[in-house]
């Protein structure tokens, strides 16, 4: 009967998800048939989630298959979703306990410290619980430490990501309605600062005429598809049609064969979001609910796309600047002995577009422009290094994009690695959150050295 | 029972926000209606009587047959009420 508590049920994620959002359920009081309804729909988004990562998966094989042979580095595709998804089969149990733990530390820290954001960008909570679950775990971290520790790092930075950007946050929107809550922000962090540098007297970027022709990539699964399949023609070409028609493809035309593993990874992607967005339909309006009933005042911490409006030339501009400096940084990374990471167009998109509406808004154009070059380069730079502590996780061909995810893993990974003992290693990260905390509780606004401890 | 879309890129975060403020508003108003939020390209194939997202992104879902509503600012209440009101 205990095992089949602890292992057969609690152990499998699916499952476990779809009791925290029964609990949420219970707790609002809703009617039984949205209980029902909810709860199926999540258990149901988490199965939905895992067949999405086994069509991405494949192409994933084909793609590594066919950069390998053509020039001899390993390529790597930095996409959250496929990297959670992936993750997902050895790692479930602990990704979903820290993220509802992860999500409670946020309520507490956020009711008794002067930071009352609430992070609401559900995805992106999930993404790092998965981040810190699989550091910690592959640093010899196991059971109840494994989830106390993690859930009191992912609650921290879900009030100290949004309270760091904050003042900037301010300055985009005018007001202090919301927060950025997002695993970009040091990325942001940075083009802020870099804006504040470089901008004197530039002008804002709304004062130019943008064309709005690029705005059909702002459709996720259109630019997906369209930068796999570019993407797969490139690597396919300079791997030969020999070897493609011989080794991968079983005699398809090697051109067609990319065309369709491209849209195949695309699928995937596709495939995985909708599951992601079943899976926290009914988990984040809990949240929210209850985090309203407890923390007076709370501010919501959002998703990047929300300040876009604020500054829509900026969106368009920094998207292209970051999309450049990723492009540049992929022919330097081999240089240093680090795997290349293919610049993909959606983690340029979002975060080249919030990286120049906060250089927009500290430094005019010449912010918006140099500042999301700083945000390109950093999620070009950062994945790479992140790859060495993520394990066995790390040859799957892909890994985490933003900025975020790219320094908290290698801060944690690297202490985990230089300290021994896990008790010492468990409170020098308690420390240096603490740390973090006052250093924002004293300023209330951030230095660059919080910013690169935080981190 | 009329039926409400948000609509963003990802269909994941800020569409989840706005359709929890859209629920919020509804309840205001005293209406009912069904909310759900979802990616542009799924939009695209969905019937719905009113699609709500910002406007850079909802302009491609205007085929003269759908009702679509841009909104300048996603978080701004007051726009959103308005456009409600107007539309329901």
């Amino acid at each position: 009967m205990v095992d089949l508590i602890m292992k057969d049920i609690l152990g499998t994620p699916a499952i476990l998800v779809g009791l925290f959002a029964l609990i949420g359920l219970l707790v609002q009081r809703k009617n039984s048939g949205d209980v029902v309804s909810g709860t199926l729909k999540t258990v149901m988004g988490f199965v939905i989630l895992n067949a999405g990562a086994n069509v991405l998966v494949q192409s994933l094989g084909q793609f590594s298959s066919m950069f390998d042979e053509a020039f001899a580095v390993e390529g790597v595709i930095p996409n959250n979703e496929a990297i959670v998804a992936l993750a997902q089969e050895s790692f479930g149990t602990e990704t979903a306990m820290i993220m509802l733990f992860g999500m409670i530390v946020n309520i507490i820290l956020a009711r008794f410290s002067p930071f009352k954001y609430i992070f609401l960008t559900g995805h992106h909570t999930m993404f790092m619980a998965c981040l810190i679950a699989v550091i910690l775990t592959t640093g010899g971290f196991s059971g109840a430490s494994v989830i106390i520790l993690g859930s009191i790092i992912l609650g921290a930075l879900m009030v100290l990501s949004p309270a760091m950007l904050q003042p900037f946050t301010r300055k985009v929107t005018g007001s202090d309605d919301f927060a950025v809550g997002h695993f970009g922000s040091i990325g942001y962090f940075v083009s802020a600062c870099v804006g504040k540098s470089v901008g004197k007297g530039s002008k804002s970027t709304e004062e130019i005429k943008v064309p709005k022709s690029l705005g059909f990539l702002r459709d996720t699964s259109v630019s997906v598809s369209l930068t796999m399949v570019i993407l797969f023609f490139i690597v396919a070409g300079f791997a030969g049609p020999s070897f493609v028609e011989a080794e991968l493809s079983g005699g398809q035309n090697f051109l067609v064969f990319a065309f369709m593993q491209g849209l195949t990874f695309a699928a995937g992607v596709y495939i995985i979001l909708a599951g992601v967005r079943m899976l926290l339909g009914e988990i984040v309006p809990a949240f929210k609910g209850i985090a309203d009933k407890v923390v007076p005042n709370a501010k919501p911490a959002l998703d990047a796309p929300a300040i876009f409006p604020f500054a829509g030339n900026a969106v368009i501009i920094g998207f292209l600047c970051s999309f450049v400096a990723g492009l540049v940084s992929m022919l330097f990374l081999p240089l240093l002995g680090l795997s290349v990471i293919v610049p993909g167009l959606v983690p340029h998109f979002f975060t080249g577009a919030a990286a120049g509406v906060f250089g927009n808004a500290t430094g005019g154009r010449r912010g918006a422009v140099f500042g999301s070059m700083a945000n390109g380069i950093m999620i070009s730079f950062l994945p790479a290094l992140l790859l060495p502590v993520l394990g066995s996780l790390g040859f799957q061909g892909t890994t985490f994009g933003d900025a975020d995810f790219g320094v908290v893993g290698i801060v944690l990974g690297n202490l985990i690695r230089l300290i021994q003992s896990n008790m010492i290693v468990g409170s020098a990260i308690l420390g240096l959150l603490a740390l973090l905390f006052l250093l924002g509780w004293k300023t209330k606004t951030n230095e660059n050295k919080s910013d690169i401890d935080a981190a | 029972m009329k039926k409400v879309l948000v609509v963003c890129g990802n269909g994941l975060g800020s569409s989840m926000i706005v359709e929890m403020n859209v629920k919020a508003a509804l309840k205001d108003m005293g209406k009912d209606a069904e909310v759900s939020h979802t990616d542009l390209t799924t939009a695209k194939t969905e019937q719905a009587d009113l699609f709500l997202g910002s406007e850079d992104i909802v302009e491609s879902l205007e085929d003269g047959n759908k009702n679509v509503v841009k909104l300048k600012n996603l978080m701004d209440k007051n726009e959103l009420r308005e456009a409600l009101e107007n539309n329901l």
